[in-house]
């Protein structure tokens, strides 16, 4: 009874609570515009607005179309569920399970990949070419920092990993994964999302012939993967282990309010990096949780 | 340079019996236009002009080092005459249009298709280059574009993200401007002249009132001349800061992108204060303005136009201190000096190339004989340069608007201007925000318009865009396209 009623509120805590995050991003990038700029909620209000709405189809498009977006919605989903959320632990949690997060999320990549080539159109088909070549350097490095947080804890369970404070690796694993956070959601400098052209696109242009209800879901799927990469992130760097319960809730929600509002600073503040550039900038990223892994190696100590 | 043309010369702004316009062979006038281009001159327009079942070709050269223009004719003849862009790549858009609106062939043209149209089908309707192979694909963008922009077809042939070639479509704007003028001008034509590129009204009044004003033989009052000057350089400031911003934009970086918005809406504001319009619309009229600037209007705009300069100083400066802007525009989009040449490129997409080329400098007329900014100049020819061109034009032309506003002569703004004289050539150059604005008008035996040529610096840079492209990332498009920034309907007339 009581696992029920837990994995309801944590469905529900996940499927009420990302749509804030893009809200915070666009709040700090207007306020650092000095413009006014949506309401924080203005991504409920699009969600609300899609789910009512038809769905335009491609006649070239087969059912992969529509189920592109609902697998990897899921998938992700799943991956949240694997996540432990501080104090309140994880809902479920086995020998390996690190493992099974980074698959469902990269099952959610290859349906949005999928769904985007159904269409025929050649914008979509160059976005998924883009977003799969970045996304083999952005998996290099989560796999690495997983890595290291393994090392230090010596288990394979998310659980367990995350309990322990990392140590001076904490700084270059911060570092890593926050570059990964920015690649894996599609932010500046690696993408655009608040781009209208789609030639210089790499998620938007995937969902570009998306429309209702399926965009409704990529668009709260893709809040969803930035909280759970601000949560890994915060949790990954931040000891919550010793801190009472509502200390650690406060201190994981500090850390995810600082993420977001550190994503709108880099938007703010950045121009995009060329195409060509941002291997090189993932590579930064790989190196770093390469290090982190080294100094957990080194049990700890740079 | 000119001392031994074979054409007839004028100074800019003024007109020539057209009777005293040297007749040449077709293929004689060919030659002789390829020989003046090979000496350094430059190509402002080529144009047909009907002469009962047969055409007649106008050649209007400029030659930039002595402050002069030169224009030739041909006999009238029908179909075909040897190509002057299988030598000169700068009149290809031109043979193009003639081929289109006149059906005289031009031999040995390399890419010879309609410009506007493609017959019934409509624009954009008609054979692209191709490269083969198996890793070629084709990116189609446009006409109906993700922006509020004016539509244009694009097509992209790339391996991968680099693209091989780019061929563009325009056409989709043609309104039948210049077929409009003829038998004038009429009561609307002002209106049409003011909307053949809206964001460059003030330039092209200005051509058409200079081309007006030659050919009634009369010279508008100073002021007006002072007024004019003035209005162009805002258009120049409002266009370039909004170029600016939107650049910025084109790489995600929102400070300048932001700020750029509203400062370009200052700059508008500051044309609204002269004459009502933020777009310049019913300022400049043949015979001087509509409108006077009194000195309590003066005080205002020079205490507006300081704000708004030191707002864009600020703005482009941390433009240029963020190291991950110079990293996007440098090196992307490069067009060689020699390119540049050899397309015929104007305005800042020249000058970005080292090209010395500036109408307000190489062709004075208008109060710009007496005041003149100097010319912006940057090498390298990339995005960087193109930017780094505004920046100096935006320094520069405020700089100009803030002197000559404690200058302001006295008089009259407007006078009558009489009704054209028969059988009159004149021709106006003017340094629009975008470039050369070059207008022809040709009258007939009563004195109204029997052919009115209009080339907008757009004419001339879009072979530029297509240029820049090659070799580049497709996804780098947008940003090369918007550091020329170049107009549809300009083109499109």
């Amino acid at each position: 009874m009581m696992a029920s009623v837990e994995f309801i509120v944590r469905i529900g805590l996940w499927f009420l609570l990302p749509p804030l995050l893009p809200g915070i991003v666009n709040r700090v990038k207007a306020w650092v515009a000095g413009r006014r700029g949506p309401p924080v909620l203005q991504l409920y209000y699009d969600l609300a607005r899609l789910w009512r709405k038809g769905v335009v189809l491609s006649d070239l498009a087969s059912p992969g179309f529509i189920a592109g977006p609902a697998v990897a919605w899921v998938a992700v989903a799943g991956a949240a569920l694997l996540l432990p959320l501080g104090p309140l632990g994880s809902l479920l949690s086995f020998r390996g399970d690190v493992i099974l997060l980074v698959y469902l999320l990269a099952l959610a990549r290859f349906c949005t990949a999928w769904a985007a080539m159904e269409t025929g159109s050649s914008f979509e088909g160059m976005g998924a070419a883009r977003e799969v070549s970045y996304a083999v350097l952005a998996e290099a490095s989560v796999i690495t920092a997983v890595l290291a947080l393994s090392v230090q804890s010596g288990s394979v369970s998310l659980a367990r990993m995350m309990e322990p404070a990392v140590g001076s690796g904490g700084v270059l694993l911060a570092a890593g994964l926050f570059t990964v956070l920015l690649a894996e959601n599609c932010r500046v400098p690696f993408d655009d999302p608040a781009t209208h052209l789609e030639l210089t696109m790499i998620h938007e242009v995937m969902v570009l012939d998306h429309s209702g209800p399926p965009l409704a879901v990529i668009l709260h799927g893709a809040s969803m993967k930035l909280l759970l990469y601000a949560l890994l992130l915060v949790q990954a760097v931040v000891p919550l282990g010793g801190l009472s319960f509502p200390a650690a809730v406060a201190v994981l929600a500090g850390g995810v309010l600082a993420v977001t509002v550190g994503v709108g600073l880099v938007e703010s503040l950045l121009a995009r990096f060329a195409f060509r550039r941002v291997p090189l900038l993932l590579t930064t990223a790989f190196l770093l949780c390469l290090f982190a892994l080294l100094v957990a190696w080194n049990g700890g100590a740079a | 340079m000119s001392a031994n043309s074979p054409f007839a010369l004028l100074a800019n702004a003024t007109a020539l019996p057209w009777a005293e316009v040297p007749e040449f062979a077709p293929e004689e006038l060919v030659q002789a236009t390829g020989k003046e281009l090979d000496r350094g001159a430059r190509l402002c327009s080529w144009f047909g002009l009907s002469e009962g079942p047969a055409v007649r070709l106008v050649a209007l050269i400029a030659y930039d080092a002595d402050n002069s223009l030169a224009v030739g004719r041909s006999r009238p003849f029908s179909g075909k005459y040897p190509s002057l862009a299988a030598t000169h790549p700068q009149a290809h858009l031109f043979e193009r249009e003639v081929w289109e609106q006149h059906g005289v062939m031009p031999q040995g043209h390399p890419w010879l298709k309609a410009v506007r149209r493609a017959g019934e089908a409509g624009p954009g309707v008609i054979d692209f280059f191709r490269v083969e192979g198996p890793e070629i694909h084709e990116v189609a963008v446009g006409p109906v574009h993700a922006g509020i922009i004016e539509p244009g077809h694009f097509r992209f042939q790339c391996a991968g993200e680099e693209v091989l070639h780019l061929e563009i479509a325009l056409g989709y704007q043609h309104r039948g401007i210049e077929e409009a003028l003829v038998g004038g001008p009429h009561r609307a034509s002002l209106s049409q002249i003011e909307t053949a590129a809206g964001d460059t009204t003030i330039a092209h009044t200005t051509a058409h009132a200079g081309v007006m004003e030659a050919l009634a033989g009369a010279e508008p009052p100073l002021k007006a001349q002072w007024l004019r000057a003035i209005a162009l350089e805002l258009e120049r400031l409002a266009n370039h800061t909004g170029d600016l911003g939107a650049m910025a934009g084109d790489v995600a970086f929102l400070p300048t992108s932001a700020a750029c918005g509203k400062i370009r809406g200052d700059y508008l504001n500051l044309t609204a204060l002269i004459c009502g319009n933020r777009f310049g619309r019913s300022l400049v009229r043949p015979g001087g303005c509509r409108v006077d600037l009194e000195p309590a209007r003066i005080k205002t705009l020079a205490e507006r136009l300081a704000v708004a300069n030191a707002e864009a100083d600020e703005a482009c400066a941390w433009l240029w201190d963020a190291a991950s802007v110079r990293s996007r525009f440098e090196h992307t989009g490069s067009v060689s000096t020699r390119q540049a040449t050899e397309v015929g490129l104007v305005g800042p997409a020249a000058r970005a190339c080292g090209l010395v080329r500036d109408v307000r400098f190489d062709h004075p007329c208008g109060w710009h004989r007496f005041a003149q900014a100097p010319v912006a100049v940057w090498p390298g020819g990339d995005v960087f340069a193109r930017a780094r061109v505004r920046w100096l034009e935006l320094q520069r032309s405020g700089r100009f608007v803030a002197d000559e506003l404690s200058n302001a002569p006295d008089g009259p703004v407007r006078e009558p201007v009489e009704a054209p004289a028969p059988d009159t050539l004149a021709a106006c150059l003017v340094e629009g925000w975008r470039g050369e604005v070059c207008h022809v008008a040709l009258t007939g035996g009563e004195g109204r318009l029997r052919r009115y040529k209009i080339t907008d610096p757009s004419f001339h840079n879009w072979t530029g865009v297509a240029i820049a492209m090659r070799s580049q990332a497709v996804s780098d498009f947008p940003l090369c396209n918007k550091s020329f920034n170049l107009s549809y309907c300009g083109h499109d007339l």
